[in-house]
């Protein structure tokens, strides 16, 4: 028998690309191109939407909202599925930027999942009288913010980020094995408890320009998602070598 | 086969002669449906039709309670190094100690369900449902939180920890085992909840002892 | 290494080889480029001060560290087992459960451990803990804790051995003990490699390693 050691990099594009090195140096020439041309988006998107977009027959001004609460609510679930990959990328790959990634992605993921949840509240109050809604949708979107929690308050828990990664990224699998039952199990339950009818009441056609303002906002969440997540596996990537050298200078002190 | 039936052999033996943490389980269990009483109120209408929440919640919370100790020890004492390696593979082995853990934290509160259903009004076939579903369901229970104890052994304060993992993934367990025995629901869709319970809980219990071997294995490293 | 002697024809090639081994712990290197062959029927000892890596190359010979890089090769290792269903670890922790008799610890982690099942009492008996055998593992002394976990060795043998510190909290007699148990082991065509701070007093003088702390 022998035992497996940490593959050799291969030197293909990809290896080259992520190792935190050239990561830093390719990232960086990233980060304001990337941040210019969402603030563009935006400028479009909100336009769109805004101005140049026609008001629901039932729903009013209201139905506006939707431009912000679609974008967060794909990106509460892209976010755990980049989550679930970067976990792979951790216990398959033992990759050092797949841990970053995952690090960083699960804030953001968070923060997307809260700000859907408040979006679909705030959405809710005018349409069905009602901030919150023991619905299908909703429900499962809570339970994901929990999960969110759940996985940065295990980050949190560690002292050896090393370690946390990859117990993290086993618990991120599991969750995303899970996400799909508790969907399932949400929707079961809601459906027993009300008659259809509460989110049927839009969407049936959507106008043509207000799939114009949607699409353009989802682009615009989605780019800035992908901005401040760069951003942000910078700033780990710095803060790794920061505690990397504290614990040299601890050791070349005694 | 050997070093399964030892292990749930001697996690049996070390529970008998420690003893009290399954009395303890089970006082915890019906202290939670006790105080409800005094929280909604005493009224017989009102606590039948809250009682098979009530009695999950108690079984949930009480579950989650006996978490920690299940891999803890054999972490902290080398047991688990042995473990890894054994001629049985290491998902068998959590395997076992899944079972073990079963025997210990969830077979005391079926068997002490019967004073919770005397305290909260039900009648018998409701409380039949209850046991039933709580049979079917508390694998899957005991199944996250093999995970949950597995993915927090290496921290000091992983007691606190792996609740609010689990929580969140354990609601399709809630939802199925109340369902099935919630007065308000019609026969058919009771049925089809404690399928989808008894599905549930086989899928986590298969996929819960590859988890917890693969948390075990890197938090050695 | 040394070549491989005594050895007879017939016997099948077994060894413990390491070849290009690195080792990395908490993002620092600890052990670089290590190479090594320890072959039937001898024993290698691990020397060097604290935090020299000697703890991690057995964790990680053990299978519970990953390497960073290089190989490390049971040779002659039973192809149908696991992975190190041949190799015994005896660590710091002893894994030793109080509120099971000393009897019931030995004969569970044999029955753990799997293959074929030594004699529990005579394992009891070559250990010195006879009288102690039906007494709470709890009320053990360290000493007496450490020779327990010891004679896992003797009820599921197993070809390779990789002991961290196998006489620690041990007399000298307690010392001897391992000494013996290493020094059957060898005549046996057994592979051991232990960590240690002071000399075993092994029958055939052992290669040593000594290993440096890496700045």
């Amino acid at each position: 028998m022998s035992v497996e050691t940490a593959p050799p990099s291969t030197g293909n594009w990809f290896s080259r690309l992520a190792h935190p090195g050239q990561f830093m140096v390719w990232s960086g020439k990233f980060v304001w191109p990337l941040a210019i041309l969402t603030t563009i988006v935006f400028g479009f998107g909100l336009w769109f939407s805004l101005f140049a977009s026609p008001e629901d027959y039932q729903m009013g001004d209201t139905v506006r909202i939707m431009y912000v609460h679609v974008p967060n609510a794909w990106l509460s679930q892209a976010v755990y599925g980049l989550m679930a990959v970067s976990a792979l990328g951790t216990l398959v790959w033992r990759h050092p930027m797949a841990d970053v990634s995952m690090k960083a992605a699960a804030p953001l993921g968070a923060v997307f999942t809260a700000l859907a949840l408040y979006t679909g509240s705030l959405w809710g109050r005018p349409t069905w009288g009602t901030f919150w809604e023991w619905d299908g949708r909703m429900t499962s979107t809570l339970v994901m913010l929990l999960i969110y929690l759940g996985i940065i308050a295990l980050w949190r828990a560690f002292d050896d980020q090393l370690r946390a990664a990859r117990i993290v990224a086993v618990f991120t699998l599991v969750g995303a094995i899970n996400v799909p039952i508790v969907k399932f199990s949400v929707d079961w339950w809601g459906g027993l408890h009300q008659p259809s009818s509460v989110l049927r009441s839009g969407g049936v056609s959507i106008a043509p320009a207000m799939l114009t303002a949607l699409l353009t906002m989802v682009v615009a969440f989605t780019l800035l998602f992908i901005t401040l997540q760069l951003v942000r596996m910078r700033s780990e990537v710095r803060n790794r070598r920061i505690a990397g050298l504290k614990a040299r200078a601890a050791r070349s002190v005694r | 086969m050997s070093g399964f039936v030892a292990l749930i052999g001697r996690d049996l033996r070390l529970a008998w002669r420690s003893g009290s943490d399954a009395l303890t389980l089970v006082l915890f269990f019906v202290m939670v449906g006790v105080i409800v009483p005094f929280a909604v109120g005493p009224d017989p209408v009102l606590l039948k039709t809250l009682a098979p929440g009530i009695v999950w919640i108690a079984a949930f919370l009480a579950m989650l309670l006996g978490l920690d100790r299940l891999f803890r020890d054999d972490f902290d004492d080398g047991t688990l190094m042995a473990m890894q390696h054994a001629e049985a593979p290491l998902a068998l082995l959590i395997a076992a100690k899944v079972i073990a853990h079963w025997l210990l934290s969830a077979l005391p509160l079926l068997i002490a369900s019967p004073v919770l259903a005397m305290l909260l009004a039900m009648d018998v076939s409701t409380f039949l449902r209850t046991v039933l579903s709580l049979l079917l369901g508390t694998p899957a229970l005991t199944a996250l939180g093999t995970i949950g104890g597995a993915v927090t052994v290496s921290l000091r304060r992983g007691g606190l920890i792996a609740p609010v993992l689990i929580l969140p993934l354990a609601v399709p367990v809630l939802i199925f085992g109340v369902s099935a025995i919630a007065p308000a629901m019609s026969v058919n869709s009771a049925t089809t909840a404690l399928l989808l319970l008894g599905a549930l809980s086989l899928f986590l219990l298969v996929l819960a002892p590859f988890a917890a071997a693969l948390a075990l294995t890197v938090s050695e490293d | 290494m040394s070549p491989v002697h005594g050895t007879p024809e017939d016997a099948p090639p077994r060894a413990i080889a390491v070849a290009g081994l690195g080792i990395e712990r908490g993002g620092r290197t600890i052990i670089a480029d290590l190479n090594f062959v320890v072959p039937r029927g001898e024993a290698m000892l691990l020397t060097g001060p604290n935090g020299a890596g000697k703890s991690s190359l057995l964790l990680a010979l053990g299978g519970f560290i990953r390497p960073l890089a290089g190989r490390i090769d049971y040779v002659g290792r039973d192809a149908e087992t696991r992975p190190f269903a041949d190799v015994h670890f005896i660590g710091h922790r002893p894994a030793i459960k109080p509120r099971l008799t000393a009897r019931e610890n030995l004969q569970f982690m044999a029955a753990l451990l799997g293959g074929p099942v030594g004699d529990v009492a005579a394992a009891l008996v070559t250990v010195g803990l006879s009288h102690a055998a039906d007494l709470d593992a709890g009320y053990l002394s360290a000493g007496q804790t450490r020779r327990l976990a010891l004679a896992r060795l003797l009820v599921a043998p197993r070809p390779f051995w990789l002991l961290d510190e196998p006489t620690a909290a041990l007399d000298d007699e307690g010392a001897g003990l391992v000494a013996r148990l290493i020094d059957a082991h060898l005549a046996d065509g057994g592979v051991v490699i232990a960590a240690t701070h002071h000399d075993l007093g092994l029958a055939a003088n052992p290669e040593s390693l000594a290993l440096v702390a890496l700045e």
